[in-house]
């Protein structure tokens, strides 16, 4: 019986209390937890054109096509107006920026490069091509000859948002091909005079 | 006897599994965390169907709060180290080593170089309090902001440049800084959202 008790006895010792180790490490993981950001915040690329080019950029941009040019003229209160080809006045036309607003109407212009690279994303849904396909692919398509040309021009009361919701319609719009060029007095003046839809 | 026994062994609980569970966890986070960087303005970024993430190493990031107001912050001590002493030496002024010091471990910085000095006096609670009323100088007339930037591509060619700017930010603001970009010839930069759905039927 004695025996027997001196044999328990041992055993116990053995045994380490892990209850304070597992307090510890809970503080700690709950401190890590509150201090961590796991999801990396998203961005979007974009490139400028230089400034020394912005005289090439000049006879460029005559030879964007009239029919294909849009340009986005961001104003204030959440407002956008757009116009298509040369500036006149009377092209210029009031738009918001919900789906039935610029989106629709960029839709409609780059229709093509849209349907194209729908039918290539249901082959890359069936495993018909692999994701570097689809890039390569997706990129001759929109870097297509006839696709529209988006200027985009802010004017200095729009806000960083109207900016950000422009560029992301050239994302879901598939356009390859925008520029955000300085606003010209033409266009601020076409802007004050905008009277309504005719 | 026997049965009393029993009883008591069974209270005790066996924490070592638990044990086992915490410090797996505890592994994880330690290795995945980025610590959250203290920003002296709040700033929500606008929505964006983009999904690029940001790369992890050799970002200089340029925040711009709803007032204008423009910090930037580098992710390497010995960058901020070296720019703050660049920038510095260009305006005609010089820093103690005490200052840099104090200076390379700022999670961001946006004070006028004239008043960096008394800004690095500072102890901590009052530099956050001033902190968010002043802000990188972007005019024409002092551009401040433009220093800092080339001297940090000088010191670092592989920078990315990273715009985190608050949506209720006048274009007004935002046109300086990338003018300044423009004109330092840093034509690609990141621009920073959050993730918004990819509306549907596109």
């Amino acid at each position: 019986m004695a025996k027997a008790k001196k044999e328990k006895q041992k055993k116990m010792n053995i045994r380490v209390d892990f209850t304070p180790m597992v307090d510890m490490n809970m503080l700690l993981i709950t401190f890590f937890m509150l201090c961590t950001s796991l999801s990396k915040p998203q961005t979007m690329e974009i490139n400028m054109p230089s400034k020394d080019d912005n005289k090439l950029d000049q006879t460029q941009k005559s030879k964007v096509k009239e029919s294909l040019a849009v340009t986005l003229l961001l104003s204030k209160n959440n407002e956008v107006y757009y116009y298509e080809g040369l500036p006149k006045q009377e092209s210029l036309k009031k738009t918001s920026y919900d789906a039935n607003g610029i989106r629709e109407m960029l839709m409609k212009k780059n229709i093509n490069v849209i349907l194209q690279i729908k039918q290539l994303k249901e082959k890359k849904t069936n495993l018909q091509i692999t994701q570097k396909q689809y890039d390569d692919q997706a990129d001759k398509i929109k870097d297509e000859k006839n696709t529209p040309t988006v200027i985009i021009k802010a004017t200095d009361d729009a806000v960083y948002k109207n900016l950000i919701d422009a560029l992301d319609e050239m994302q879901i719009c598939s356009i390859s091909k925008y520029v955000i060029v300085p606003i010209t007095p033409k266009d601020k003046d076409m802007l004050a005079h905008y009277n309504g839809p005719k | 006897m026997a049965k009393v026994q029993i009883k008591k062994k069974s209270v005790f609980i066996d924490m070592t599994a638990m044990s086992d569970v915490t410090v797996l966890l505890l592994t994880f986070f330690m290795l995945t965390s980025t610590f959250v960087k203290k920003t002296p303005v709040t700033v929500t970024t606008p929505g964006s169907v983009s999904v690029i993430k940001i790369p992890d190493k050799d970002i200089l990031s340029i925040t711009i709060a709803k007032d204008g107001k423009v910090f930037m912050s580098l992710d390497r001590q010995t960058d901020m180290a070296s720019n703050l002493q660049a920038v510095g030496a260009e305006k005609g002024f010089s820093f103690t080593p005490k200052e840099v010091k104090k200076f390379q471990v700022l999670p961001t910085f946006g004070v006028p170089i004239a008043q960096m000095k008394s800004f690095l006096a500072l102890d901590d609670k009052s530099e956050d309090k001033v902190l968010p009323t002043l802000g990188i100088p972007t005019d024409s007339l002092n551009n401040e902001f433009k220093l800092w930037v080339k001297h940090a591509r000088e010191n670092n060619p592989d920078l990315r440049i990273a715009i985190k700017a608050d949506q209720n930010t006048p274009y007004k603001v935002i046109k300086d800084v990338m003018n300044s970009l423009q004109d330092l010839k840093e034509n690609r930069y990141n621009l920073i959202t959050t993730l918004k759905q990819m509306p549907k039927g596109v």
